[in-house]
């Protein structure tokens, strides 16, 4: 077992204004950690700050990914060091296909040239175990796609890009039944015993086929609560009412 | 991109400014006939007579005095590239114009400051008739054919500039398509203004004749110079009865130079014209391509960029008139700023009252890379035909830090993030031009997001 991810005492800003107010959280090499908490909590600041996305300031604590300190490394140097966020909200870029921005991904991301015909053909099966058409290749990256194809997208540039570190940022919301289990299988495919998951949700869909390993109530800022997966069924039933009190 | 250039010998070189003497001097040594030196004598009291434009980026350090208006090389035009002297050929290969014209061209002129060094057109098309030669050699070989049309698409009155072109006028491009032909490669012709403190005023006059279809590209850049240079080019065209003409454009001016060029296309029934426009470089340019549809169901279609960095100020835009029936006109428009530069679009859509049911769509896309950059839309609509339909959608914005943000997430750099943000925004265009020049497109994007000094 590795350690993967360790963040000591976050604190992060945007606008002055205080989002990630102490927070600590250790994952470890094939474990799935699970985020919950209450819309504008502050769990998608969290993600973008372990990606050093600039909006926001870090003003305390430290990250640590594989032993490395990452807390101000930049964003593009974090993703090349293996750190992989499936956005909640992927963006649209006009004018260039999700094949040309994949392609290049993947080679920034290896460090080694890559080759159209190779590359195209590595990705088929995971378009189909995706439920994608070979299509969507050539289209603008994100531009008019659906809420569900966007995710899908997500899964399908997690999958080929295979990080040691996955940060899934709401990946099952918008998806139907059949696209939460092909998305699913997609992650089950990409979990191992040398990378890690962090799912951050607000339903049980995706957990009913990824077992996780941890499960942490994040509230104002900060994590209130850590358990194993039976917390998350609590939270499923109950909501967060009985956590908002505990911080103070 | 040409950081130094051989500089050739010059056959003769004019005195610098504007004056009656300088003006008959070069029809002597143009050996041009009276009704020629007419022209450029009438244009020469034009430009006494009209003002400088009181709108748009500001002139002032434009000093017609400094500037010598006619330089000719010290080699005559010839058809054959081994001909062309050393020092002028090695600049055209750097450009890589001479393996274009193998691969991919029907012909290809080039033009070294004031004069056409290289011309050269494939047999086939001569055999079905089809003329392109230097502006210079028409007017010798084709003068009826050259009357019949110069100045009639663009008068020496337009504005202040048009008329120092027509007074001071030398090389350029002639070409007719006759009935019916289809020239299916591209024609090119490449301009270079190779000397310093010197102007080009280039005229490129095409005929499509009726039915016939041409893909016209022109290329024009210079090498870089701390005194200002002057490009005041014209290009008049006309597209016949059921004719399609594609003029497409990638101009590369270094960034001391004032691109003050004319465009404009007369557009007769049931016939195409497309602009394809890439402008790079040149420190103020005012350029506004225009399509007059006086046919019934002519169409127009302006797909153009331009990308302004420090120093910069590139006012541009389509106008189109509206004349025919069923006459329609679409335009995309894209910009770029960055480092404090500055794009304007500045557009005319003019429907007169006989062009019923025509209909116009503009769209212009405005991005700026930075906050000290800037840009600005300024169209104009006239729209005087009760049912015409008309749409215009501009957008100006700043480039997405959410969008850097998730490129970056996936292993790009910052400047790889911005650059491909910006190949993407520029596509529409690229689209539109021939891969090599498409590729030469995103090449000079590059450079300019790299501040790359030419
Ligand atoms: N760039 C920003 N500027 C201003 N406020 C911001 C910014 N980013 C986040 N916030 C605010 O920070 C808080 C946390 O937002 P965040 O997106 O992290 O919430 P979340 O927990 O992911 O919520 P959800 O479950 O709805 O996705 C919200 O109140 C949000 O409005
Ligand atoms: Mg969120």
């Amino acid at each position: 077992m590795k350690n993967i991810l360790t963040i000591d005492n976050l604190h992060a800003s945007v606008h002055d204004k205080e989002i990630i107010k102490g927070l600590n959280l250790t994952i470890n090499s094939g474990e799935v950690h699970v985020i919950m908490g209450p819309n504008g909590a502050g769990k998608s600041t969290l993600s973008s700050c372990i990606l050093s996305n600039k909006q926001y300031v870090k003003t305390a604590g430290r990250i640590t990914f594989c032993g490395e300190d990452i807390t101000h490394a930049t964003t593009d140097v974090i993703a090349r060091k293996g750190v992989f966020l499936s956005h909640q909200l992927p963006e649209e870029i006009e004018g260039i296909s999700v094949f040309n921005f994949l392609k290049t991904a993947k080679s920034k991301i290896d460090g080694k040239n890559v080759y159209s015909t190779d590359f195209r053909k590595e990705l088929m099966p995971i378009m189909s175990s995706l439920d994608m058409s070979e299509s969507v290749l050539d289209r603008d990256l994100n531009v008019s796609f659906s809420g569900g194809e966007k995710k899908k997208c997500e899964i399908l540039q997690l999958m080929a890009l295979r990080p040691t570190l996955a940060i899934l940022d709401e990946a099952d919301s918008g998806l139907d039944t059949d696209a939460v289990k092909a998305v699913s299988k997609g992650i089950e495919m990409f979990r191992g015993e040398d990378n890690a998951l962090l799912i951050i949700t607000h339903s049980m869909k995706l957990l009913q086929h990824i077992p996780a390993t941890h499960v942490h109530v994040f509230i104002d800022g900060k994590i209130v609560k850590s358990g194993d997966s039976r917390l998350a069924e609590q939270i499923d039933m109950r909501g967060y009412e009985g956590y908002k009190g505990e911080n103070g | 991109m040409i950081t130094k250039d051989n500089s050739p010998d010059y056959e003769y070189v004019s005195q610098k400014g504007l004056t009656r003497e300088i003006v008959e001097d070069i029809s002597r040594r143009k050996g041009e006939e009276k009704w020629v030196l007419d022209i450029r004598l009438k244009a020469l009291e034009m430009y006494y007579a009209l003002s400088m434009p009181t709108w748009g980026p500001s002139l002032e350090e434009l000093n017609i005095d400094d500037i010598a208006t006619y330089v000719k090389p010290a080699s005559s035009m010839k058809d054959n590239w081994d001909e062309v002297p050393e020092n002028i050929k090695d600049t055209f290969v750097k450009l890589g114009i001479p393996k274009a014209e193998r691969d991919y061209l029907a012909g290809v002129g080039a033009q070294y400051d004031s004069e056409v060094v290289y011309h050269n057109i494939k047999e086939e098309l001569l055999s079905q008739g089809v003329i392109y030669t230097d502006f210079d050699s028409a007017l010798v070989e084709y003068p009826d054919l050259v009357k019949q049309y110069f100045t009639k698409c663009v008068p020496l009155t337009e504005h202040k500039f048009i008329a120092l072109h027509y007074a001071v006028f030398s090389g350029g491009s002639f070409v007719y398509v006759p009935r019916g032909v289809h020239v299916t490669m591209p024609l090119q012709s490449y301009f270079r203004l190779n000397s310093p403190e010197s102007g080009q005023f280039e005229h490129t006059l095409i005929i499509v004749d009726e039915g016939a279809s041409l893909h016209f590209i022109e290329g024009c850049s210079a090498p870089k110079y701390n005194k200002f240079n002057l490009h005041a080019g014209c290009v008049e065209l006309f597209v016949k009865k059921g004719g399609t003409l594609r003029y497409s454009t990638v101009e590369n001016w270094s960034k001391n130079m004032f691109n003050l060029n004319t465009k404009k296309a007369i557009v007769e029934e049931d016939a195409v014209m497309e602009w394809v426009s890439g402008s790079f470089g040149s420190h103020i340019s005012m350029l506004y391509p225009m399509s007059i549809l006086v046919g019934d169901r002519a169409r127009t279609e302006y797909t153009g960029i331009s990308f302004a960095g420090e120093g910069q100020n590139l006012d541009t835009g389509f106008k189109v008139i509206h004349v025919g029936k069923d006459t329609n006109s679409v335009v995309h428009s894209r910009s770029l700023s960055k480092g404090g530069g500055k794009t304007t679009y500045r557009g005319l859509v003019r429907i007169m009252p006989s062009a019923t049911h025509s209909s116009s769509f503009v769209d212009c896309d405005n991005l700026m890379l930075d906050d000290i950059s800037k840009s600005d839309t300024i169209p104009v609509s006239d729209i005087r035909s009760s049912d015409a339909t008309f749409s215009h959608e501009a957008k100006v914005g700043k480039i997405s830090d959410k969008a850097i943000f998730y490129l970056m997430s996936r292993g790009l750099m910052e400047s790889d993030a911005k650059a491909m943000i910006v190949r993407g925004f520029a596509s529409p265009i690229s689209k539109e031009l021939p891969l090599e020049y498409a590729v030469e497109m995103n090449r000079l994007i590059n450079l300019e997001l790299e501040g790359e000094i030419q």
